[in-house]
């Protein structure tokens, strides 16, 4: 029993992370109607950037506030000088613009920071609580309290500011935000700049366990994709929920099911995200999608 | 009959000036270059597919890699055969048709036609995804097979993967082997080229673009995309298929690494790069996939020696750059020059003879 | 001057012209109309007033050139649009859709102003505002779009295709609520309809687009009796 609770929580702490990534995506999908594809890759360079700031003396806290500033404005640059500029074009286009993101940024964090594994501190401490008759490692317990407050506040955000607001009805209705005046433009933006942050929380929260190479994220994006389609790619909530509970699934499954084991984890949670495309394309809880004649 | 149009003179000419060009190369290479070759002519083939799957048709697919590489695993198997598996311990299901092993150059159609099936199989569920989904969904596969292939080792061989030797020169050639495998890949390549110039010019071709341009509209005028979408998964696999035994042989070794996810994603870039909907640029496509990685470290003429990540950078930079600026790709740029070149062969000639139609037509 | 002035404007969607040459006026204080039958060009003179069509010609507001702005630099000039389909946030409630036709002016304050009045001509939906804006009858949002218009105190109200699929209770009472609002606070209205009677009872002027082109103008009383708009439009 004891040993269940451990492989819960520690499938939450990993959901969380999963979760994190994956609202990135959902929000970019909601705000700009595009499968961003080099989501990992941007939470991979601001963790390298975290890593760099560490490496020159900055402490922990310090360096995780000034990368998650850094990441907003890397991601609505992004967004302003990549994706503009092929905003109306046909999907396939843009799939293929973050496409080239994706090798892009993998280069780059290859040439700026090397190919070897770097390693990444956690800010807590490698102990464990009782809680409860059960030993839970507090890293777990971190992870997914820092995750969920991100996400915490980016809800609050969205429901209590003007800006928040405006930002959803841009999600909404582009087009009316236009006619009332809203900087469609600049609100986009601000959704890559937001989800960028949240790619950077996911990233450094996941280094510690990785280690920190390049391809950190590739394997962290697929399991986000597989949380968002779950969840339903157009919702948030469902981006959350599905990520927590890919996360927990996969421990239990690679705990308790001896076919899958650890190997076969990132399969698994590939046929979840085919088995939803082609069941229940609109997940758990997003909406239908119309198909436009 | 109606003269054809500069353009398309133009084009034929530059085949026939290329099939005598890569007949003549081998004299001025050495079997490092001649290798080389053989790659640009198996990248060659696999772009043919990616194209017609993702050109003509619409259906975006992350996963060419993996097929290719079910092609690879096929071919080594069956060149191997039973006893050659038994000398890796490795004893696959009797209900696999192996059989004492075979020669390579056999084992090509066999693994297109194999590879062609998956992808017949893996399109029909694919018909109920589109765009990105269906993106994602190859992408998915692309990730997952070296991971299935590592778990499935009593029948790839695992992790280690299998070894073949290198085939000899057939007929009593006086040539070496990479050689021929260049004079084979090139050969196919040709063979598959003109396949599929003929499909996509004819009734398949413009069932294909039908679909891509419009489902509901295609319907309507009597084409059933179920059929002719599964079709370009299975042509295109085929093709990939073909490829990936190609590429099998010339290197005489494959494990799961050989086709991780870069390469699936490589491949579209690529195919975009050439131009998508466009067979005119898929060599320029095959040229870039190749050879980029290998002058983006070291350009030539330039004193730099960049970091072997420079060739994803310039990759990347490129794919970001074409979709902005020329999204047609090398293709589109052709086009454009094809268009000019007749509108000044026009007005040189308007005097002289009567005007010929513009040959700015889509190219088929 | 007027505040609103096309002259020979010219529309096109890719490659497909709308508009050959629209030339029409409004005044501070009107309320003009533009009629004609579906794909006369009406809704496309509206939408090349906002920004949201391509346009060759001159389009002044408020002595300003407004031909080739944005369609949100153009709204914070003070123009309001109510498009075709009401352009509701459907996803919003009721109070946030109103809030987003006053971001332009500066949110939750400049909307709690105008609040009083502006929902003084609609009680329901002060008692409603939590709803969801895309659960309203087709009547409800209408008039929530047309709230929303008002609530950015804009100088111009354009009004398209109000009367579209609303039951004709509602559109009387629709049309009344825009006279009271010309007759109380001025505000100046170019409306687009297809429903000419009631057009032209509120209307002072109108256009009559045919094919892209302005085929008759005057004042109201006139066009009431002019035959070919009888005939086509009035059904007498």
């Amino acid at each position: 029993m004891a040993d269940f609770v451990q492989q819960v929580v520690s499938g939450l702490a990993t959901g969380a992370i999963f979760a994190s990534l994956a609202l990135a995506l959902v929000l970019i999908y909601r705000a700009t109607d595009v499968v961003n594809f080099s989501q990992g890759e941007m939470a991979t360079f601001a963790t390298y950037i975290a890593w760099s700031l560490m490496d020159r003396g900055l402490s922990y806290w310090p360096a995780f506030a000034l990368t998650l500033v850094l990441a907003f404005i890397g991601g609505a640059a992004i967004e302003r000088v990549v994706i503009r500029p092929v905003e109306h074009r046909p999907e396939i286009v843009i799939v293929i613009v973050t496409i080239g993101l994706l090798i892009l940024l993998n280069g780059l964090t290859g040439w700026l920071w090397g190919a070897e594994v770097k390693a990444f501190d956690s800010p807590f401490p490698n102990e464990t609580w009782d809680v409860g008759g059960v030993a839970v490692s507090v890293q777990d317990i971190g992870t997914l309290g820092v995750c969920l407050l991100t996400v915490l506040a980016l809800w609050a955000f969205f429901r209590f500011t003007t800006l928040g607001l405006v930002m959803r009805a841009v999600a909404n209705n582009p087009t009316a935000s236009r006619l009332v005046g809203v900087r469609v433009g600049w609100m986009l933006a601000l959704g890559w700049g937001l989800a960028a942050v949240l790619g950077a929380v996911a990233g450094m929260m996941a280094a510690p366990t990785l280690f920190l190479d390049p391809t950190m994220m590739l394997i962290v994006l697929i399991y986000a994709f597989a949380a968002a389609v779950l969840g339903g790619i157009d919702s948030p909530l469902g981006a959350v929920v599905g990520g927590l509970t890919l996360g927990v699934l996969l421990n239990l499954l690679g705990a308790y099911v001896d076919f899958v084991g650890s190997e076969l984890r990132l399969p698994t949670a590939l046929l979840v995200l085919l088995a939803v495309l082609l069941i229940r394309p609109q997940g758990l809880f997003g909406h239908a999608v119309v198909r436009r004649v | 009959m109606r003269a054809p149009a500069p353009s398309t003179i133009l084009k034929f000419a530059s085949f026939g000036a290329a099939v005598v060009v890569i007949a003549l190369l081998p004299r001025f290479m050495g079997e490092f270059r001649l290798s080389q070759f053989t790659f640009l002519a198996l990248y060659f083939i696999a772009l043919l597919g990616l194209n017609i799957l993702t050109g003509y048709n619409g259906q975006i697919s992350l996963g060419h890699g993996a097929f290719m590489g079910i092609g690879a695993y096929v071919s080594a198997l069956l060149i191997l055969g039973r006893p050659g598996l038994a000398l890796y311990q490795l004893d696959p299901p009797g209900w696999i048709p192996l059989g004492d092993g075979m020669t390579p150059v056999y084992t090509i159609p066999i693994a297109g036609m194999v590879t062609g099936i998956v992808g017949v199989l893996f399109g029909i569920p694919a018909l109920r995804l589109a765009g990105v989904s269906l993106a994602l969904a190859t992408f998915a596969m692309a990730v997952a097979l070296p991971t299935v292939a590592k778990r499935f080792d009593s029948v790839t061989g695992g992790g280690g993967g299998l070894s073949i030797t290198l085939p000899e020169t057939p007929f009593g050639w006086d040539i070496s082997t990479r050689h021929w495998l260049y004079y084979e890949a090139w050969a196919i390549a040709g063979i598959l080229f003109v396949a599929a110039w003929v499909m996509v010019r004819g009734r398949l071709g413009r069932a294909w673009r039908s679909i891509r341009d419009g489902e509901v509209a295609a319907v309507s005028s009597g084409v059933n995309p179920a059929l002719y979408k599964t079709l370009a998964f299975g042509v295109s696999s085929f093709y990939a298929g073909v490829a990936g035994a190609l590429l099998v042989i010339e290197v005489s070794f494959v494990n799961p690494d050989t086709f991780p996810v870069s390469l699936s994603i490589l491949l579209l870039a690529s195919a975009v790069i050439g131009g998508l909907g466009a067979l005119s640029g898929v060599i320029f496509g095959a040229l870039v996939l190749e050879f980029l990685p290998v002058y983006a470290q070291n350009p030539p003429l330039l004193p730099f020696d960049f970091s072997n990540q420079a060739p994803a950078v310039v990759f990347g930079a490129g794919l970001i750059l074409i979709m902005i600026l020329l999204p047609g790709g090398f293709a589109g740029l052709l086009r454009k020059l094809g268009g000019v070149f007749n509108g000044v062969l026009r007005r040189l000639t308007e005097g002289g003879r009567p005007m010929s139609v513009s040959s700015t037509r889509r190219n088929g | 001057m007027p505040l609103l002035e096309l002259q020979d404007v010219l529309a096109r969607y890719g490659p497909i012209r709308a508009l050959h040459g629209v030339s029409l006026t409004v005044d501070e204080g009107e309320v003009v109309a533009i009629l004609g039958a579906n794909g006369a060009g009406k809704t496309t003179t509206l939408r090349a007033i906002c920004g949201m069509v391509r346009t060759a010609g001159e389009i002044t507001f408020a002595g300003r050139t407004i031909a080739r702005r944005s369609p949100e630099g153009i709204a914070r000039l003070g123009i309001a649009h109510v498009p075709e389909g009401r352009g509701l946030f459907t996803e919003l409630s009721v109070w946030e859709n109103l809030r987003m036709g006053a971001v332009v002016r500066g949110g939750q304050k400049a909307l709690r102003q105008d609040a009083e009045r502006v929902l003084g001509y609609f009680p329901w939906m002060e008692k409603r505002r939590d709803q969801q804006a895309g659960t309203l009858s087709g009547g409800e949002q209408q008039m929530l779009a047309l709230v929303r218009g008002l609530v950015s105190r804009p100088r111009l109200l354009l009004l398209d295709e109000p009367s579209l699929g609303l039951a004709p209770t509602i559109v009387r009472e629709l049309f009344a609520i825009v006279q009271r609002l010309n007759d109380e606070d001025g505000l100046t209205v170019l409306v687009v309809e297809q429903n000419a009677t009631i057009a032209l009872e509120t209307a002072s002027r109108a256009y009559v687009l045919e094919v892209g082109k302005v085929a008759v103008s005057g004042e109201s009383a006139e066009l009431q009796r002019h035959e070919g708009v009888r005939k086509s439009y009035l059904g007498y």
